[in-house]
């Protein structure tokens, strides 16, 4: 279908100290034990698109990911890393690798998402519209610690009221205005020119940028070039192509180029016939009213497709997006985990060994190899491979990765231990993250507490 | 017209043609032929079969160079894999820069890849790489961020033939390929012995099922090919032809299979069983709608609503239809397109991408291939939107052509022949047609005149805007109609060319008609009765019309005439999505129907089109000249040859 599909996986983001480190990059994170890069590559690989593009920030994250990659996806999958420098950006990320896109359309798709939302729709809907660029919102997914976790009264629980502002037309197809909810204080600038064409705008915050875009080529790459100053793709491309989409720079580039070759004037008198017939045979969007109001105007469209609310979709941006992924995959959206669960709702590897008198409860996932003592409960929680856990331990809401041993007497709630990280006896961790390889000492209790090395 | 479907009730023998009415008249044939697939391509269009012998896993891995820069195939991972000329184990992958591959060559050594090894290459490599001058000069230019090589780190070794219908041929075993490749080998005269056994089953088999039980077909089956295999002398042949038979079926619905049982396109969707094998082919999810009329039943009708997001979610599943035909196919299933002439074009236009991208398969004809591959894009398009007669016309065009290729044209002489004869259709048949028309019937609009139009047809349209350039002095009443509202477009155009309109809704028609001294109007086709095929709410006006006397010109491309002969609008007719009409666009306050939508005692019903007996046209305008209704047959008898030779 002439598309290419690039993934931007990211690197060591910032965002989530102390999950990610030099060994985990942003990508290889576990969600349900599996690395969550693996979710986005899986949907795409169930819609038949097995052509990647992943591009990693920084050498290392590169070469961690792309092996992985390799092992994961032989045969399966053709798949391409590149490395970019750190901290150049979505933007900048696309700018390196723009001499390798050659293909019509472009599909870019954030590495951290979890979602079952088919990407073709939205390649479809761009295509249907031949716009410049098409941009997927999706419902804003509940965030904050599971009903059963409780109290925990920390700020994350009332999370920023909105994300994304967006402006949309009255047939919700396009896509008007765009802002971070985060950045608007008081007031805002609409452009006149959009409103008066568009007649009427609707403004939305219960949508959500997600970060899967379908861009023509020729556009994107015009923009980075023409911009060297853009850095991000969400805060300057795309705010960028919306505000300009009624006085566009870019040139879309079939409407010159297609006219040129025809030297007889009854054949370019002919074109012209023939696309005034489909253009009228089709309701005009607002863009093309606006162009034949004014001569000479040039416009793009900036489409949007709304994903249907059933479907799942979230980002893991955020240590509190790490929990509810964690807790939604083996949860309320376990379809996208590819694991079978058993008849308690709840996976065991069978090669996990139980103590006597310890309950693994619904939603929970104990991975291969791992150990529990007596007496221990485990409720809505992930565990990764090869633990060691002691007795008398209470996990709940919390996610131990591979290899973390954790000492009698214990008691987890919403927290996350890294991998080969070491709780001594009787620690008590709530709203805690223990960074790889850390070692908590016997006996404290924690609240909302990061442990890592300075 | 709901009261005039009894005739026996009307008095006035007028009206009596518009009635419902059993018509006896047989249908003619040729719609039927347009898209039944040539039953002898059926042979030519089996699935590719791969040329890599499957087993043959030698254990040095080949580097695959990245296929999207070497080629501009659309398909790049069948690319990649068809370049492979042995097959990687899957365990053993390694890193490879591109700077191995400078020309995309497929003969990579093994020595020269660097195993593991991850090199970053920048914008030397970049330059380097062939075919992407502008765009590696683009990346130079912005220098802030150095350029990034690629590396592959995961390649696919799936055999062309898997990798095309990847969706029901993975789980098949290798029995297959192996029969596969074996049936291939095959000359001639063995296929005639595999025929000729096969035939021997089959008559065995039944010389047999005489004397077996009455049992199910399975078991009969089964039967057949125990009696089969001692039967023949050539045993394993036999047994290769048989299991390649079962395996093509297992493959789920190949193009092969869709193609063969396109949809009918009058087929009749009362009938149960038809209806379920069709939706099984079916590309596009079909729900059909539960509140139906009665009356229409036998008219395709979906769950509006259901059948895009579907299609849109399948987006990269389709790998069979090409980029521009599935656009078009999303642009009738939205309504983004349509109209006779416009969906026509748009048609035509994609086939044309479809014939420029077009390359014969190795070992099959241009000609079949071709054809068959129009038919399966033919029969998408069904399914988006049934198709209208002037397609159909197009569509026979465009087998005619293809299926009259000489033999000894090379693949591109034959190709660019074929898109210069759909370019020509378009410019002569639509474009040069309308130009005709206009110049006819602009003679007939005078000064002072009020014309009278109905709904948005394209060749009136460019009626008045001719006229208007003449400086004829006249206005112009447009009368349009819930819930497409087409003719608000046409009034906006005519308004920014400085027309005077009036502009009304159909139920004013009798109190307009009053001042209207001509009256134009467009059509979908003309039958060879003469009956106009046209938008709903046309045979209204043109009865108004004749009722105030008033005459009525139908403007119509000779492109759009057909053979067929109909009565009523019922037997044929098109039903659009029936929550339009119970909602008003942009009004959420007009809810009166909500909650109705789904209660069993009230039907919607929203037809497409209308037919307007010929007693009420006044004067067809077409291409051909200003014909009264009647001569409608003789065009269709003395150019319809000619339309298909050109």
């Amino acid at each position: 279908m002439d598309f290419q599909v690039v993934i931007l996986a990211g690197g060591f983001s910032s965002n989530l100290v102390p999950l990610v480190s030099k060994e985990v990059p942003k990508a290889l994170l576990p969600v349900a034990n599996r690395p969550v890069l693996s979710y986005v590559l899986d949907l795409l690989e169930s819609n038949n698109l097995k052509d990647l593009i992943v591009v990693v920030e920084g050498e290392d994250a590169a070469l961690k990911v792309g092996g992985w990659i390799s092992a994961a996806c032989v045969d399966r999958l053709h798949v391409e890393v590149a490395a970019v420098a750190e901290n150049v950006g979505t933007a900048g990320a696309l700018r390196a690798i723009a001499h390798h896109l050659t293909a019509k359309d472009i599909l870019i798709v954030s590495g951290d998402i979890v979602s079952d939302i088919p990407p073709g729709a939205v390649a479809a809907t761009h295509r249907r519209h031949d716009a410049a660029v098409t941009v997927m919102l999706c419902a804003q997914p509940v965030s904050g610690p599971s009903e059963s976790g409780g109290s925990s009264g920390k700020d994350k629980t009332k999370k920023p009221a909105c994300e994304d502002i967006v402006g949309l037309d009255s047939w919700k197809q396009f896509l008007l205005y765009i802002a971070k909810g985060t950045e608007i204080k008081k007031d805002t600038r609409v452009k006149k020119s959009i409103l008066c064409a568009a007649g009427k705008m609707e403004l939305r915050s219960d949508l959500m940028d997600s970060h899967i875009y379908a861009f023509k080529r020729s556009v994107l790459q015009e923009v980075l070039d023409q911009k060297p100053a853009f850095r991000s793709l969400k805060q300057d491309v795309l705010p960028y192509l919306v505000r300009t989409q009624l006085r566009s720079d870019v040139s879309s580039d079939q409407n010159n180029v297609e006219e040129i070759g025809n030297g007889k004037d009854n054949m370019q008198n002919n074109e012209v016939v023939l696309s005034q017939i489909l253009s009228n045979a089709s309701l005009p969007s607002f863009h093309q009213v606006y162009e034949s109001g004014l001569d000479s105007r040039k416009t793009h469209k900036c489409c949007v497709y709304i994903a249907d609310e059933s479907k799942f979709f979230v980002r893991l941006n955020s240590i509190q997006a790490f929990m509810d992924v964690n807790r939604d995959v083996i949860g309320d959206a376990n379809h996208l985990s590819g694991y079978s669960f058993s008849a308690h709702h709840n996976i065991v590897h069978p090669s996990a060994e139980l103590g006597s008198k310890t309950t693994v409860g619904p939603h929970c996932m104990l991975g291969e190899g791992s150990q529990v003592g007596d007496k221990c409960s485990v409720k809505r929680s992930v565990i990764g491979r090869h633990c060691r856990i002691g007795s008398n331990v209470k996990i709940v809401n919390s996610v131990v990765m591979d290899h973390a041993t954790i000492g009698d007497g214990c008691s987890i709630q919403g927290s996350v231990i890294c991998s080969n990280a070491q709780l001594q006896e009787r620690v008590t961790l709530r709203d805690c993250q223990v960074e790889a390889g850390y070692i908590v000492c016997a006996g404290g209790e924690h609240k909302g507490e990061t442990f890592a090395r300075k | 017209m709901e009261s005039r479907r009894n005739p026996r009730a009307v008095v006035d023998p007028k009206v009596r043609q518009v009635g419902f009415f059993t018509s006896s008249q047989p249908d003619s044939s040729s719609t039927q032929q347009q898209t039944e697939p040539i039953s002898a391509s059926a042979s030519a269009s089996s699935p590719p079969v791969s040329t890599i012998s499957p087993s043959g896993n030698s254990l040095s891995p080949v580097m695959i160079p990245p296929p999207r820069l070497n080629s501009s195939d659309t398909f790049p991972l069948r690319n990649a894999a068809a370049g492979a000329t042995s097959a990687v184990s899957p365990s053993s992958f390694s890193y490879s820069n591109r700077r191995d591959f400078p020309d995309g060559s497929t003969t990579a050594s093994p020595g020269r890849h660097s195993r593991g090894s991850f090199v970053k290459s920048s914008a030397p490599v970049a330059s380097s790489l062939p075919g992407i001058g502008m765009d590696s000069m683009a990346a130079a230019k912005s220098s802030s961020v150095p350029a990034s090589g690629l590396t592959t780190v995961s390649v696919v070794t799936m055999p062309p033939g898997l990798a095309e219908n990847a969706s029901g041929m993975e789980v098949q075993s290798d029995q297959k390929k192996n029969s596969k490749s074996l049936k291939e080998k095959t000359t001639k005269a063995e296929r005639r012995a595999i025929q000729e056994a096969q035939r021997a089953a089959k008559a065995a088999a039944k010389a047999d099922g005489g004397k077996v039980p009455p049992g199910t077909s399975a078991s009969l089956a089964s039967t057949s090919v125990k009696v089969a295999k001692p039967a023949k002398p050539s045993t394993q042949k036999n047994e290769v032809a048989v299991s390649a038979g079962v395996t093509e079926k297992k493959g789920g619905p190949s193009e092969k299979d869709r193609k063969k049982d396109a949809p009918h396109p009058r087929m009749q969707y009362d009938d149960e069983s038809r209806v379920v094998k069709a939706k099984r082919r079916a590309v596009v999810k079909q729900t059909e709608a539960k509140n139906r009329v009665e009356l229409f039943r036998h008219l395709p009708q979906y769950e509006h609503g259901t059948q895009l997001p579907d299609l849109e979610a399948k987006f990269f599943q389709l790998d069979p239809m090409h980029p521009a035909v599935y656009k078009v196919g999303l642009q009738y299933l939205s309504g983004d397109i349509s109209g006779g002439n416009a969906r026509c074009i748009a048609m035509l236009q994609a086939f044309q991408d479809v014939i420029k991208d077009y390359s014969t398969p190795p070992e099959k004809n241009l000609n079949r291939d071709m054809t068959s591959k129009i038919s399966s894009y033919v029969s998408f398009l069904i399914e988006c939107r049934p198709l209208s007669i002037s397609m159909g016309n197009a569509i026979r065009f465009v087998k005619n052509r293809i299926a009259k290729l000489p033999i000894t044209l090379s693949e591109s002489e034959a190709k660019a022949a074929l898109q210069s004869d759909i370019e020509r259709f378009i410019n002569d048949k639509i474009i040069g047609a309308d130009m005709v028309i206009v110049k006819h019937a602009v003679t007939k609009i005078r000064d002072g005149d009020v014309l009278l139009t109905y709904g948005s047809p394209t060749a009136v349209e460019m009626i008045l805007l001719h006229a208007h350039e003449l400086k004829k002095k006249f206005r112009v009443l447009v009368v349009d109609s819930r819930p497409k509202l087409e003719g608000q477009l046409l009034l906006r155009r005519l308004i920014k060319r400085g027309i005077s309109c009036t502009y009304t809704h159909i139920n004013a028609i009798s109190y307009i008609m009053h001042e209207v001294t001509k009256v134009f109007l467009g059509a979908s086709s003309v039958l060879s009765n003469g009956t106009v095929y046209s938008r709903v709410g046309t045979a209204c006006v043109a009865m108004v019309a004749s009722a105030f006397r008033v005459p009525v010109l139908l403007c119509c491309e000779a492109y759009k005439f057909h053979e067929r002969v109909q009565l009523d609008s019922i037997c044929s007719n098109e039903l659009g999505d029936p929550n339009a009409i119970s909602k008003v666009h942009g009004r959420e306050d007009i809810n009166y129907l909500d909650g109705l939508t789904n209660n069993a005692n009230l039907q919607f019903l929203n037809l497409m089109y209308d037919a307007t007996p010929s007693d009420y046209i006044s004067m067809i305008i077409t291409d051909y000249g200003m014909v009264p209704p009647t001569s409608v047959p003789v065009i269709v008898r003395e150019y319809q040859k000619e339309h298909l030779l050109v």
